[in-house]
């Protein structure tokens, strides 16, 4: 067992997907020409004034009440004060003594069992600009700012420090990214920056309830780096207390091509923010009935949804993981199976044929033609035995490249299966004139040869003989000559 | 009643980037100690009462619809800056790493 204990609590920096901007009417686009996405409000210029954007008080709302957080009543906003050239007013605002949203929980697997992690705050802020350095103009000597950023509505979600391992952690990390991604309110876009992670780590004796100083890790912003980062940091930790030494509170700054990290500053104090509340912006009032009326448009979670899929679909718990992996692919199982009553075969060729075409095309599901009205009708004409499985796979096919509804394309290339047993005995009647070597094998006794043979009938059919009946059909035959 | 050193002048002048000689220094701590003085005349209030304000006007929820209006053109946001470059604000070289 390791001699110390690993804690850890993160800090996630999620922008919100609101069609314009926290304070200004200004829209976000990423990717956007530097400086195209800002007005005088964003660029904090003298004499402007911020309004807060309703719709991102809502978002806020709403992840409190998938996170199971209180929702603060009389919440304020407030001014934290720091130099930075990406930080436009040399203020953020941001909340400090009243966030929209505190004390929820994320409870998610991990390692084969549930894990509960409070979550300390959730409050809203606004982003920062983006500086870029000399990659622009060659010049070494100066830094460069693009605003489009700056003034996107931000929701800073801060746990307790209640995770014991990297792995522990980037589990929790991507409980709350589906839950964000579920209620619509990020896109959790890690490689466009729209979720953030700063893990804070620090070590401990085994056994010790007391934390040991901790050192906080700067915007990873995907779960690779993350945990290489955090790994690192652990390691460097132990090397210093191992040797006797202390470690520094500081801010680290996590070097992906070398592997290591080093320091960024020293953390400035809460007092070294000269937080105060905003005076351009007044108190939020929120009434309970706001409250409930977000409360009732939340959509099932996916910890619920899968404990739903499992208990009353009975899909096993690897199958319902795969499948709440998304909400779109999550909405779609759920409407096919209830379409079909017949779960299981809509998990399957959910997570077989349909996910191989999705892939092979490099698309969405909820992007794709075919739809759960499709799937139940195909499944219902494999079990009414028009088609047989295989066929299907190939109506299948046909569906996820032209929309057609399967009836139709079954009717198109008459692939409905043959089922009548005088024209499938003339067929099998047929094969086994042609084929006497593996006719005599069977009535030998070698059982197996029968494959062989239901094999060509169902060449000769071009598959659209029913299986079971040609094998019903041949053991008949080669048994009665 | 809290005291302000030369130490803590000096903290606060870094955050708020301003370089204070010696003298100044000496001459900012004195002030500023006066004017806490001032201020701490507040603290001689009954203020148990009085419930916390953190604005004077009698508003709350003033919030705008989540609606897009055209951004300023760039050229526009950038005619005022004293450095631009390919659409860029230019400033000085920013380290991330410092101290």
């Amino acid at each position: 067992m390791e001699k110390y204990e690993t804690v850890i609590g993160l800090e996630i920096h999620a922008e919100l997907c609101t069609e314009s901007k926290l304070f200004c009417h200004c829209a976000y686009i990423f990717g956007a020409l530097a400086n195209d996405c800002t007005c005088p409000v964003c660029l904090g210029m003298p004499g402007t004034l911020p309004v807060i954007n309703k719709r991102a008080l809502e978002f806020a709302i709403r992840a409190g009440l998938a996170i199971g957080c209180e929702i603060t009543v009389d919440s304020k906003f407030d001014r934290k004060n720091y130099f930075y050239p990406d930080l436009p007013k040399n203020y953020q605002i941001s909340q400090y003594d009243l966030p929209l949203c505190k004390n929820g929980q994320v409870t998610f697997e991990f390692e084969g069992e549930r894990r509960t992690v409070a979550l300390r705050r959730i409050h809203l802020e606004e982003d920062a600009g983006k500086s870029v350095h000399a990659e622009v103009t060659g010049d070494a000597t100066r830094s460069f700012m693009d605003f489009n950023r700056a003034g996107v509505p931000l929701l800073e979600i801060v746990s307790e420090p209640e995770l014991h391992s990297p792995e522990e952690a980037i589990a929790y990390c991507r409980a709350v990214k589906e839950i964000l991604e579920y209620i619509g309110v990020s896109d959790c876009n890690m490689e466009e920056g729209s979720l953030r992670c700063e893990p804070n780590i620090s070590l401990r004796p085994r056994g010790s309830q007391e934390l040991g100083t901790r050192t906080e890790i700067k915007n990873k912003n995907s779960f690779q780096e993350l945990i290489d980062a955090m790994e690192y940091e652990v390691k460097r930790q132990t090397r210093i207390l191992d040797a006797g030494g202390e470690v520094v509170q500081e801010t680290l700054l996590f070097d992906a091509a070398t592997g290591r990290t080093v320091a960024m500053r020293g953390k400035e104090e809460a007092d070294d923010y000269r937080y105060f509340p905003e005076p351009d912006l007044v108190h939020v009032q929120i009434d309970a009935e706001w409250i409930e009326e977000i409360q009732l448009t939340l959509p099932e979670l996916p910890a619920a949804r899968r404990k739903r899929f499992i208990t009353d679909y009975g899909i096993s718990p690897e199958n319902a993981e795969f499948l709440t992996g998304t909400r779109q692919l999550a909405e779609f199982f759920d409407e096919a199976a209830q379409l079909s009553g017949e779960p299981t075969a809509c998990a399957n060729w959910i997570m077989g044929d349909l996910m191989r075409l999705l892939n092979t095309a490099d698309s969405d599901i909820h992007e794709s033609n075919v739809t759960p009205a499709h799937l139940n009708e195909l499944i219902q004409l494999i079990d009414n035995a028009t088609i047989s499985g295989k066929i299907a796979k190939s109506v299948l096919d046909d569906v996820f490249e032209t929309g057609k509804m399967p009836k139709q394309i079954v009717a198109e290339k008459g692939l409905a299966q043959i089922t009548d047993t005088s024209e499938i005995e003339t067929i099998v009647l047929q094969v086994v004139e042609e084929h006497p070597g593996p006719a005599q094998d069977y009535r030998d006794g070698t059982k197996k040869a029968i494959g062989f043979l239901v094999g060509q009938v169902m060449r000769a059919t071009r598959g659209k003989a029913n299986p079971q009946l040609v094998n019903q059909i041949l053991t008949q035959v080669l048994s009665t000559e | 009643m809290a005291t302000i050193t030369t130490d803590g002048v000096r903290h606060v002048a870094n955050l708020a980037r301003l370089e204070f000689n010696d003298e100044e220094t000496q001459h900012f701590t004195e002030q500023l100690a006066r004017i806490l003085d001032y201020i701490g005349k507040l603290n001689e209030l009954e203020t148990d009462a009085v419930p916390p304000t953190s604005h004077i006007h009698p508003l709350q929820n003033v919030t705008k619809p989540d609606v897009v209006k055209s951004s300023y053109p760039r050229e526009e946001v950038l005619a005022n800056a004293p450095e631009a470059e390919a659409g860029y604000f230019g400033v000085p070289r920013v380290i991330d790493t410092a101290n």
